[in-house]
């Protein structure tokens, strides 16, 4: 294995638990949570999880995780695939029921505020890079894995930058902690050569 | 009276400022453009939202001026909506709304509770909707979410 996996195991999984943990944490504590309805903290926290999903993924796919066979990486990578689909899904759905016409004006790329078009560009990108996975037995491997990575990456970009431009849930120390793990992470599977596929 | 020329020509200087002032003020005042609704502006409005001394509790104040396209002269009387998600409710909720009118210089200020960040943004919304002028949507954008107040404008151009 490489650099990562010289690293005792237990360490690895606890860095990772407290990246993963800390900014849902902090979400947690939120003093806005006061002021929204339990709708409006569902879509917030659809989006923590999103973010956190993303982080984990390329570890997933590119095998760094400690104990896990290829096998268990691709499967969780699959699982966890589907989780940030219907996470994305909650996130949209959720802050539609608590405001339409906000969620509308994303959805048409006319909304005031600059990060929603980030959003908007993962959320598709992510579809599309399901639609892909479901279709995948239909692709070549090398047109699959060009696909899958440039999405990955459009995924993680567009969602770092939604995330960071926003003033809300997440607390903003965690939020560019997790923010920089899931691009970190990203950057690492993709220019890795042998990922698991 | 060895004073009298100085009066004079300060009167002359002056006579002539004004002059001045008045041939250029009317170029001057043509700059006013109206306001543009905001992207956004109109967002979870309710039409006819009343009259209210204070949204809520209060604790925070929105404030702004509404001026006439044009000659920029001040509008009075004028009836402004405000909503906004505050610590006392979201946007949607009938509570969120109140509308104030503008007084002989033009100026408002409504006392409302506490805007927080939603939808990613500390932000308000304020409407001129009473008929005698296009309608305008503001939505301004809090510099701060500790901020206690927040100013919006609007120049208006006759419907």
């Amino acid at each position: 294995m490489r650099g990562p996996g010289r690293l005792p195991a237990a360490l690895i999984w606890a860095g990772l638990g407290l990246a993963l943990g800390l900014p849902l944490i902090a979400a947690a504590d939120s003093p806005l949570l006061a002021y929204r309805r339990p709708v409006y903290i569902a879509a917030g926290f659809a989006g923590v999880v999103g973010l956190m999903l993303l982080a984990v993924q390329p570890l997933l796919a590119a095998g760094l995780l400690p104990g896990l066979s290829p096998r268990q990486s691709r499967r969780l990578h699959r699982f966890a695939g589907a989780a940030l689909v219907l996470a994305v899904i909650g996130h949209v759905v959720g802050l539609w029921i608590t405001s339409p016409p906000d969620v509308i004006d994303v959805l048409l790329l006319r909304s005031p505020t600059p990060f929603s078009i980030w959003g908007v560009l993962a959320m598709w990108a992510l579809f599309a890079s399901a639609t892909l996975a479901v279709l995948r037995r239909r692709l070549a491997s090398r047109l699959w894995r060009r696909a899958h990575r440039g999405l990955a990456l459009v995924i993680v970009a567009g969602t770092v930058a939604h995330a960071l431009l926003i003033q809300g849930t997440m607390e903003p120390v965690s939020k560019a902690g997790l923010s920089i793990l899931a691009g970190l992470a990203v950057l690492w599977a993709v220019a890795g050569r042998n990922s698991a596929r | 009276m060895p004073q009298l020329p100085i009066r004079r020509r300060h009167l002359i200087a002056a006579g002539g400022a004004a002059l001045a002032l008045g041939l250029i003020s009317p170029l001057a005042a043509q700059s006013v453009t109206p306001t543009r609704t905001m992207r956004g502006g109109a967002n979870n409005y309710r039409p006819g939202a009343p009259i209210v001394d204070r949204i809520g509790g209060g604790g925070f104040w929105m404030s702004g001026t509404v001026r006439r396209a044009g000659d920029g002269a001040p509008l009075a009387g004028q009836r402004i909506q405000i909503w906004a998600h505050t610590t006392e409710g979201h946007e949607r909720d009938p509570q969120s709304h109140g509308a104030t009118l503008t007084d002989e210089n033009g100026m408002f200020r409504l006392e409302m509770p506490q805007i927080v960040p939603a939808f990613g943004q500390p932000h308000g919304h304020l409407a001129y909707d009473s008929g005698d002028y296009e309608t305008v949507f503001l939505r301004p954008v809090m510099g701060s979410a500790r901020d206690t107040s927040l100013e919006a404008h609007f120049v208006l151009q006759p419907a």
